[in-house]
């Protein structure tokens, strides 16, 4: 990529690559890698108390607050609620956006208003999760709401259900909000990755007399498959950072149903005793988890030449 | 090949739409069960919680927000002030770094770029709790430009942007201004960024609605009322003082969306067309 100019005169433009990199780099330095270091460093001290910012390192037992962490019941349950929440929401999810895939690009089957659909189907993942979750919690109210209504009216249950009191439910209702609000952002990813397919392999196929569901089978899905991890890594490590839905839905309950490693994170440092220095050793084991998937993303995605 | 076999099964297709038309419902019915109620007193929300005809209570909805901490206009203007300062922020200076990356040949170009690669990954919570006591030490808790300085710093949109450019900004372009006499900065601002104006809008649109449904650090670092992003604002009405206000609930949820239903729907042609970009890039 060098520029014909600068071989002709011997001048070079490399100093302006540096210079204009300057404002990332320091906006890096100051909000992100300052903070990731004061964060490892709370991690190894006795911080804690609202408004405290004096702190001493543990020289003692340095990994205090990692062995607290890793050993306190509710980090055990956040970490695993986490994982349980994605799947839940997950599988569903991709299930759905490959059906919708398929759909959409069949050659037989000319689907009409696709513009529309995609325009409607990506439309919840736009808006704020907290007044999503915030609008489930009024939705499946107890005694009255929109849901029990229903249900009651249609002759479904004899009596309302008190959704936001039953474990299973709650999670259920948090995993399909997340699905809700996704699967449309997946199948947009999965058709435009359809799309960048050549379409040779798919005329091919037809002369040969392939059925639609032999296609999708054979060819399809697996000239997907880079798209797939990279969706399957980028919702695992969203999944990971998940927050506002179960939070504002019923604050991690009934019984920590809900609670995950955020929430957990977010309780330690800012409720109860200010418990900075524990919420940064549970940040740090959360940080090594998504750095190990970010690696797999990273991998995938490397210049390929 | 039959002719059947090449146009389909019908019954398959008339299966398709159903699916297709149930999903649009479902995607639709939370938000007009919302919009509706926001509009019915809470006796009647009460009565009949789903209801497809708009009532005559709004006014009176709106009365209940009065003198009380849920305030939608002053979280529409702190939630713009932040959404719109970070925006700029994020498209101007990763539309910079971009160029850098791809018009000029420096040594340590590509390290650079694979360490954005790496990091773009990591999402700003896991050091929240650094980030906060970094703030709190300088006095920015309670300051709406802590969250709008870091959007400078946003490596998945430079990552955007670079593979935007490389397919579109001819660099002899760049030489030719260059024998016009024109200096680097100006080159960039008056030749490559006019180039870049697709890409730019993409990453300005994502920018925005991401930084205006952000919750977990503006929780954290904005503690005054005044202050409060409407994501924020919104959690407000869990509070007890709006539990039996049905309807008023319904209004303040529908007031905080209103805006992204608003921008989603003038653009929605544009976000759908980003998204499907942002998947190509494995």
């Amino acid at each position: 990529m060098n520029s014909t100019l600068e071989k002709k005169h011997g001048f070079s433009y490399a100093k302006y690559g540096y210079l204009f990199s300057i404002p990332f780099i320091v906006a890096f330095l100051i909000f992100n890698l300052y903070p990731t270091i004061y964060t490892i460093v709370l991690g190894f001290t006795d911080s804690k108390g609202l408004g405290n910012i004096t702190f001493h390192i543990l020289k003692d037992d340095p990994f205090k607050n990692f062995r607290a962490v890793l050993n306190a019941p509710t980090f055990k349950t956040a970490v695993k609620n986490t994982f349980v929440l994605w799947t839940m929401n997950f599988i569903p999810q991709i299930t759905l956006a490959l059906l919708l895939t398929a759909w959409f690009t069949s050659r037989r089957n000319q689907i009409r208003g696709q513009g529309f659909f995609k325009v409607v189907f990506y439309m919840p993942n736009i808006i704020t999760a907290a007044s999503v979750a915030i609008l489930f919690n009024v939705l499946f109210g107890y005694p009255k709401g929109p849901i029990n209504d229903l249900l009651v009216q249609t002759g479904l249950r004899d009596s309302a259900f008190y959704f936001m009191n039953s474990p299973k439910a709650t999670r259920w209702i948090v995993a399909f909000i997340q699905f809700w609000m996704w699967y449309g952002y997946t199948m947009i990813i999965l058709i435009s990755g359809v799309l960048g397919i050549n379409p040779e392999i798919f005329e091919a196929a037809e002369i040969d007399g392939a059925t639609d569901t032999q296609i999708f089978f054979q060819i399809t899905l697996p000239n997907l498959r880079t798209i797939l991890t990279y969706t399957l890594v980028t919702s695992l490590i969203g999944g990971l950072s998940m927050y506002d839905i179960p939070k504002m839905l019923n604050n991690g309950n009934p019984n920590n149903a809900t609670l995950t490693a955020n929430m957990f994170i977010y309780n330690q440092a800012f409720q109860g005793s200010y418990l900075y220095a524990r919420a940064a050793a549970a940040s740090m084991i959360m940080f090594v988890i998504i750095a190990f998937f970010s690696a797999i993303v990273f991998y995938l995605m490397r210049d390929r030449k | 090949m039959t002719l059947e076999k090449r146009n389909g099964n019908p019954v398959v297709k008339v299966i398709i739409y159903i699916v297709c038309i149930a999903l649009a419902v479902m995607s639709i019915f939370p938000f007009v069960v919302m919009v509706i109620n926001s509009t019915r007193s809470t006796y009647e929300v009460q009565q009949h919680a789903v209801s497809l005809i708009p009532s005559s209570h709004l006014m009176d909805n709106f009365k209940v927000f009065e003198g009380k901490p849920f305030n939608p206009w002053r979280g529409f203007l702190n939630s713009l002030t932040v959404a719109v300062g970070a925006t700029v922020c994020t498209v101007y200076f990763s539309t910079l770094t971009a160029y850098a990356l791809v018009a000029y040949t420096w040594k340590a170009r590509d390290a650079f770029f694979t360490f954005i690669l790496c990091v773009m990954m990591i999402p700003a919570q896991v050091t929240a709790i650094g980030f906060y006591q970094f703030m709190y030490r300088i006095h920015m808790t309670n300051n709406l430009l802590a969250l709008i300085l870091p959007a400078i710093y946003a490596p998945s949109a430079v990552f955007f942007m670079r593979q935007f450019m490389l397919a579109s900004l001819p660099l002899e372009l760049l030489d030719s201004a260059r024998i016009d006499g024109s200096k680097e900065f100006h080159t960039f601002n008056r030749i490559a960024m006019p180039i870049m104006k697709p890409a730019m809008a993409t990453q300005g649109i994502f920018c925005f609605v991401n930084t205006w449904n952000n919750l977990f650090i503006p929780s954290i670092l904005l503690t005054r009322d005044e202050l409060k992003t409407m994501p924020i604002m919104v959690s407000l009405l869990k509070g007890d003082i709006y539990k039996t206000e049905y309807g008023a609930i319904y209004l303040g949820l529908t007031l905080t969306v209103l805006p992204l239903f608003f921008v989603y729907f003038t653009l929605s042609k544009y976000i759908i067309a980003g998204v499907a970009l942002g998947g190509v890039k494995g």
